[in-house]
Parts: C-alpha cells; sequence; structure tokens
C-alpha cells in the first residue's frame, strides 16, 4: 500500500466520486464542488504564468519588444493588451459600449481567418476525396464506392422538398442506415472510451494504491 | 413478476457492481488478449521510423487528467519511439488544465530515457488561443513563445538553433482530446503543409477519419486501443496493453447484457401482444 500523502488524496478522492454511482451523496457533492475551484484557481495561475507575464510583462519589462524587427516592435505588444484591457470595460454600464471594439476585431480577425480555411478543409477536401473513380481492382475501391454511396443516400435522406417515395424514398432509407451504422460506430468508440477511463481509475486504485498489481 | 421482467427493472447499481467486477478480473488473472495492428497506427509508426535521426518532431499535447488513462500511455509509447530513434521533440500544450500534467510525463519519460533537456526535447507550454498560436508558429515559434515553460529563451536551448518554424520539422503529431485537433488541420496542415498525425481519445476517433481519408492527416492513434497497438510496435508493452485486456473482457460483459436485455424486451413485447 502506498505511503504517499498525494497517492492517498487522489484514491479518497476517486472513491468519493465513485460513490455518486450508488446514490447522491454529500462526498460526492463535496469532491465536485472542490474540483470546480481548484480548476478555477489552477486555469488563473497558468493563465497568469503563461500568457500575461511570459507573453506580456518580461518582454516590456526586459525590453525584449526590441527583438521584432522595425520600429512597430513596442506598438505590437502595447496594442494588443491596451485592446485587451478594454474588455473589461463590460464591468461598467457608461463604459460597456467600448468592450465592442475588441471583441469586433476579435471576430474579425477570427472569421476572416477561418472562412478561406473551412471552406477549403470542410468541403473541398472532403469533396475532393470522395470524388474518386471508382474501380474494382482492390478492397480500397470497394471502400470509395461505399463512400459515394454513403454521401449520395445521406445527402438524399436530408432532402426534405421532395417527399420521400419510390427511388427517392429508397435512396433516403439507405441514408438512414448508413447514419445509424455511423452514429453505432460513434457509440461504440464512446463505450471504449468511458471503460478506458474507469481502467485508469482502477488500475490507479490497486496499483499506485493498493499495490495489490505490479 | 417473471425472470424477464426483473432483467428490464434490474437495478443500475448491480450492472455497475457487473461492470467493476469485470474489471478487476483480467486485472488481477493477467488475461492477455492479441491486439492486431491497424493501417492507420502503423502509418504514424512507419513515418516516425524512416525519419532521420536528429529530426525535430512537434508533440503539441491537449489533454487534462480527465482523458490521461487514454492519452498518457499513448504519448509514452510515441516518446519512447521518438527517443529510441533519437529524434528531437518539441513539446507544448495548448489545453489549460493539462500542462503541468504534461510537462510531468515528459520528464518522467525523459529520465526513463535518459534524455536531456534542451538537447533531445523541450517543452513550450501553454498559450491561449490555439488558432492563433499555430500561425505564428508557422512563422517562427519565438513569437508565440520566445521563452519555453520555464522562462529559458528558446535562441539559449541548443536544440532550438535553426530551427525557425514547421518548415525546419519532419512531423506535427498532436496527442489530443479537444477540439484542437481542427485546428492542427485548419491552420496548421492546410497552411503550412506539414505532415500531421494525431492521437486522440476514442469518443473522438470516429470523427475524424474523414481527414484520413482525404490524406489531411497521416494517421491515427484511436484510444486506449490505439496507444496498446502502438506499444506493441515499439515492442513495450505498458498500461494500454494492460488496459485493452481489460477492456476487451468488459466489452463481452456489455454486450451479454445488451443481447440479455434485448431478449427480455422482446419476449415481453411478445406476451403483451405488441407486433411493433
Amino acid at each position: 500500500m502506498s505511503t504517499d500523502p498525494g497517492i492517498w488524496l487522489a484514491a479518497i478522492l476517486t472513491l468519493c466520486i465513485f460513490s455518486f454511482l450508488y446514490k447522491d451523496n454529500p462526498f460526492y457533492k463535496f469532491v465536485e464542488h472542490l474540483s470546480v475551484g481548484v480548476s478555477a484557481g489552477y486555469w488563473l495561475v497558468i493563465i497568469i504564468r503563461q500568457s500575461l507575464k511570459q507573453t506580456f510583462l518580461d518582454p516590456l519589462i526586459q525590453g525584449q519588444w526590441q527583438l521584432v524587427p522595425g520600429k512597430l516592435g513596442i506598438f505590437l505588444l502595447i496594442f494588443p493588451a491596451f485592446m485587451g484591457i478594454l474588455l473589461f470595460t463590460r464591468f461598467s454600464n457608461k463604459w460597456a459600449y467600448i468592450a465592442r471594439y475588441p471583441i469586433a476585431m476579435l471576430w474579425g480577425i477570427g472569421v476572416g481567418a477561418s472562412i478561406p480555411l473551412s471552406l477549403q478543409n470542410y468541403i473541398i477536401r472532403q469533396l475532393q476525396a470522395t470524388m474518386v473513380p471508382i474501380t474494382f481492382n482492390s478492397w480500397e475501391d470497394v471502400g470509395s464506392l461505399f463512400i459515394a454511396i454513403g454521401v449520395i443516400t445521406g445527402l438524399v435522406y436530408f432532402y426534405f422538398s421532395k417527399e420521400h417515395k419510390g427511388a427517392f424514398g429508397g435512396a433516403a432509407k439507405v441514408g438512414i442506415w448508413i447514419l445509424m451504422i455511423g452514429f453505432g460506430s460513434t457509440f461504440g468508440f464512446t463505450v471504449m472510451a468511458r471503460v478506458s477511463l474507469l481502467i485508469g481509475r482502477v488500475i490507479f486504485l490497486m496499483k499506485d494504491w493498493l499495490g495489490i498489481i505490479s | 413478476m417473471g425472470i424477464f421482467e426483473k432483467i428490464i427493472k434490474l437495478d443500475r447499481r448491480i450492472i455497475f457492481l457487473v461492470i467493476f467486477l469485470s474489471v478487476i478480473f483480467p486485472l488481477i488473472f493477467k488475461v492477455n488478449i492479441p491486439i492486431n495492428i491497424t493501417p492507420e497506427v502503423r502509418n504514424v509508426y512507419n513515418l516516425i521510423e524512416n525519419l532521420p535521426e536528429g529530426s525535430v518532431i512537434v508533440v503539441p499535447c491537449e489533454y487534462a487528467p480527465d482523458t490521461m488513462a487514454e492519452l498518457e500511455p499513448m504519448l509514452y509509447a510515441v516518446l519512447r519511439h521518438c527517443w529510441e530513434k533519437n529524434l528531437r521533440v518539441v513539446a507544448c500544450g495548448f489545453y489549460v488544465t493539462g500542462v503541468t500534467l504534461i510537462e510531468q510525463e515528459i520528464k518522467y519519460m525523459a529520465k526513463q530515457m535518459n534524455k536531456k533537456y534542451g538537447k533531445d526535447y523541450i517543452f513550450l507550454g501553454y498559450r491561449p488561443y490555439p488558432a492563433a498560436v499555430i500561425n505564428s508558429m508557422g512563422e517562427d515559434f519565438r513569437q508565440s513563445f520566445p521563452t519555453d515553460y520555464y522562462g529559458t529563451p528558446l535562441d539559449s536551448l541548443p536544440m532550438m538553433r535553426g530551427v525557425k518554424n514547421f518548415n525546419d520539422t519532419k512531423l506535427v503529431l498532436t496527442i489530443n482530446a479537444t477540439s484542437g485537433v481542427d485546428y492542427w488541420v485548419l491552420f496548421g496542415h492546410e497552411r503550412y503543409g506539414f505532415p500531421l498525425a494525431i492521437g486522440v481519445t476514442a469518443v473522438m476517433a470516429a470523427d475524424y477519419y474523414h481527414y484520413l481519408n482525404s490524406g489531411q492527416i497521416v494517421g491515427i492513434i484511436g484510444g486506449l486501443k490505439g496507444a496498446a497497438e502502438y506499444e506493441s510496435l515499439v515492442h513495450h508493452k505498458g498500461l494500454a496493453t494492460m488496459g485493452m485486456s481489460i477492456q476487451s473482457f468488459v466489452h463481452l460483459v456489455i454486450v451479454l447484457f445488451i443481447i440479455i436485455g434485448n431478449i427480455a424486451y422482446f419476449v415481453i413485447r411478445k406476451r403483451k401482444g405488441i407486433n411493433r
């Protein structure tokens, strides 16, 4: 059995969380709140240390902004920080509107950067991968045929401007079967993931805490 | 109340207990189940295996303790492989609650493999807004990370000499439990064209196979199963291999529950005369 107080604490907290499986109880509630509190505190410390200090305060104090070529160095450091500070004006009813400027900037940059890449990534590249020549030379080619059938019938299922009857209805039915297979595979992966987490905790309890297994 | 009615109304706590016991049983009796290697995991292995000695690979890790059961063995197996091949690793983490966990895991593995900080690996730490950070890393790692996690300027670390951006690296392998994978595909691979491989939780794996099909990623290590496959490939059976034997046993129990539950459901329906 472990003599490490940290392992003991983790083991007890794990058991408190598992106690919810029997029924809701004060031990579970306590650990749930503890987890939220610790996460928030930890989050704050990491953000201050890794983001505010290392990318703003340290370069400002140590003059590292001079490493940025040209005369814009200090501007590139101060301007984003200034815009970030403006976000806090949301706490004042009188000045809250000012926060819209940094938000607009964030949205503008985010949307501008995302739209062309999203089109390329989620639509064009996926269409390219679907529109491949269908031959029957190998099992991979059969897979390509299934992908093509899956995409077309899946789209038919989501086309609601025409009644799902006759050949169209048949294609929609194939589409829903393919969707069900997709959901089934996702659910299977989900079960596997959740069981993995349980296994991880049980191994921790039996190996690191109790020392029953090596 | 008949047996089938009892099955349908079975207390869920009994199911929890049976699942718990099915985890413990193979753990104590060391049940070994063979692990087949899938092409998507072998692709990642082959890519790393064929890299020349001294190549730099970027390993962004974005997970926290809640998913470490799946991703920690994966990180260990990948790092073991990289360092056996004498590759240099640039690690970072864009998931705030996992930063120190990842730092500890990398340190632990480096100690096991006798690797030196600054020469064989570095840890850049955390920065917010992954999309912006990936973009700036594509220009110069120093833009977002003028210093590493410990505050050491990157230029003073020997392994970072001559490493400016993704052009100087051979592979990005993100071990990820977040939607950060999309950022790496979108802002990383699509924009800078580097080979990208992903290691994700099993929940996420099914959602990312389309990237494999479109050639946007070179391979997927999916969940504990993927980690166990990688452990087999590097000939070092660890927690994932142990976990997969248990996993298979638990899956059998779950399938059994599903079959029994369905039989009971249909028998009761038939008795009540419900046709549909």
